[in-house]
């Protein structure tokens, strides 16, 4: 009996936990890795504007982790009312796999349903000790490279696809030739942390590999973070323009009756107010128009290639080409017969 | 009776039940095409290796901290008693982390081996170390109960009839121990094998050399390929459900052999 009433207690505990709390309207923001910060800053500045415009006061509450495992977790059934996640890839899968995003959600807002985009950019310990100016860098005798798992880490799909777009255009696009740079530069990693941030701390803190293959963001964050003396930013001729897509949950929005806030909550992700946070935060903004000049300028000039570029096909190709279960990711780690 | 049951069959095989169910979705034939996969088999040699050669280091050493606690009184006794079930309580993530800040190569620990040119992070090493800290207060746990009730004066007995000290622990005190022995390492081996959070810093995480077991089932989520990940984790279920009938089995054998209940 007394075992039974401790039973019953741990469940009440349980449910007294999950109970929601009631009151003001609440929108969850599912998001990747490295938006943290930036969204904090948009979400009390969107909540204020609301406020202003509607008199409603809204909780936005954000959830963030590996790209991947998010998209997974509404696909469980997390009660998301936005996605806004690293790769294309996995909206997709939301939507193919729920139904509970509109299979064109990618025309539904303007480019490409990309409120800001970014670009993966080299960190190297301060004063560049070995010379890494370029990808060919990266496969040199003596460099250690980190990168986390092109399999868990949306970023380190976009690392991956970065490093090949540019041994596509050395190699004048012999694949062979290609896939051969990218199991060399993978044999010059010695870590495979399994998201972003990990990468970050095994290259920032324990002060393991020469390079880290980041976010744009990221990178200045770890500058930021880290201190703008222990690292240098080295950006290469080229890379590639990545852009985290964005979408409504409208089966989830239309059953909790919040639609209409979830759709002003992405639009205003395109507003002079969103674009300029986005900058501050080092996305590069879809509108630099709409941004205060001195901040565009920190972005330096490279030359992006698009995932659509005709090498890649889009991610509808690339997903399983490369990185599904025996793509050429796996490959290239099969030893050698 | 009943309950027992009615609470095993809710806890434990509904959630397994299900797991072999969904991957039976695949087919034997996938299952066996994945199971002997060399990626696969690389990393379940590595997970299982590793556990073994953990708990097998924890036996003596957890053995050895189990009779200092039991048969030695003295100050800070308690606090350490307490120390022994942190690794319990904390996060594994937690662990891993701190545990990867000690042993990279410029973490205190890490600096020491690599200067002997020894690297335990990022290797089959930094894996034992951490499954050693999480394995470890299953065998103190288990042996330590049993040590406390062992009579002092059965080893005195021993002694009085000529045995050396030796002697005594290993003809009169060992064979007590040895079922408990047995639990703590089949304990430590079971949640070692399945052990995740701490792993997968320390571990470096590279197809075919350090990638365990359990992440190539995450990876295999992370493509949302559902099935895939349950037919691994099955494969690891059975594997492990076969080492544990074994050793339950050594164990009834022990038993009966020294007249133990």
């Amino acid at each position: 009996m007394k075992s039974f009433s401790l039973g019953s207690l741990a469940f009440a505990a349980i449910l007294s936990l999950s109970a929601s709390m009631a009151g003001a309207v609440t929108l969850t923001n599912v998001s990747y890795d490295p938006t943290r910060e930036f969204y904090k800053a948009y979400n009390a500045a969107f909540a204020e504007h609301w406020k202003k415009e509607t008199g409603e006061v809204l909780e936005i509450r954000a959830s963030h982790g590996g790209s991947g495992k998010q998209a997974r977790a509404v696909i469980d059934g997390l009660p998301a009312d936005v996605v806004t996640l690293a790769l294309e890839s996995d909206i997709d899968a939301i939507a193919s796999k729920t139904g509970k995003i509109p299979a064109n959600w990618r025309s539904l807002l303007p480019n490409n349903s990309a409120p800001y985009t970014s670009t993966i950019i080299f960190l190297v310990r301060k004063g560049n000790p070995k010379g890494i100016k370029d990808w060919s860098d990266l496969v040199k005798d003596d460099v250690a490279v980190i990168t986390p798992n092109p399999k868990t880490s949306g970023g380190a799909r976009w690392n991956y696809l970065a490093a090949w777009a540019w041994a596509y255009g050395q190699y004048g696009g012999d694949e062979a030739k290609v896939k051969d740079y990218i199991a060399t530069l993978f044999r010059h990693v010695p870590v495979l942390d399994t998201g972003a941030r990990g990468a970050t701390v095994t290259f920032a803190q324990r002060e393991l590999g020469d390079v880290l293959l980041a976010w744009e963001n990221e990178a200045f964050l770890a500058l930021d973070e880290f201190g703008a003396d222990k690292f240098d930013i080295v950006v290469p001729p080229q890379s590639i323009l990545a852009e985290p897509p964005v979408a409504v949950v409208t089966a989830n929005t239309d059953k909790a009756g919040t639609t209409k806030e979830a759709k002003a909550y992405l639009d205003y992700l395109y507003s002079d107010e969103g674009q300029t946070l986005a900058a501050k935060y080092h996305y590069r903004p879809s509108r630099p128009e709409a941004v205060p000049a001195e901040l565009v300028k920190a972005f330096p000039a490279i030359k992006l290639v698009s995932i659509d570029d005709p090498i890649f096909g889009g991610w509808k190709k690339v997903q399983p080409a490369h990185f599904d279960d025996g793509g050429i990711f796996d490959q290239i780690y099969r030893p050698a017969n | 009776m009943t309950f027992t049951l009615v609470y095993l069959a809710v806890i434990v095989l509904l959630p397994l039940g299900s797991l072999f169910w969904e991957a039976s979705s695949l087919g034997l034939g996938e299952i066996w095409r994945l199971a002997t996969d060399a990626r696969t088999l690389a990393a379940l040699r590595l997970s299982f290796l590793t556990s073994f050669a953990a708990a097998l280091f924890n036996l003596p050493f957890g053995l050895l901290v189990a009779w200092v606690l039991v048969r030695y009184d003295f100050p800070g006794r308690r606090v350490l008693d307490a120390v022994i079930d942190l690794p319990f309580a904390l996060p594994t993530a937690v662990a891993g982390i701190a545990l990867t800040a000690l042993y990279s190569p410029h973490g205190w620990v890490g600096a020491l081996f690599a200067a002997l040119g020894i690297k335990i992070a990022f290797t089959p090493i930094g894996v034992f170390v951490a499954l050693v800290f999480v394995g470890m207060p299953f065998i103190v746990r288990t042996v330590e109960p049993v040590l406390a009730e062992v009579d002092l004066e059965v080893e005195e007995a021993a002694a009085t009839l000529g045995a050396g000290r030796f002697r005594a622990i290993r003809t009169v005190v060992l064979p007590v121990l040895a079922p408990a022995l047995l639990t703590g390492f089949a304990l430590s081996f079971a949640r070692a094998v399945g052990e995740y959070g701490s792993v997968i810093f320390i571990a470096g995480n590279i197809p075919y050399v350090t990638e365990i077991a359990p992440l190539l089932i995450v990876i295999k989520l992370e493509e949302f390929n559902y099935a895939g990940a349950t037919a691994v984790a099955a494969i690891m279920l059975g594997l492990s459900f076969a080492t544990l009938l074994a050793i339950n089995f050594i164990q009834y054998r022990t038993r009966r052999r020294f007249g133990h209940v």
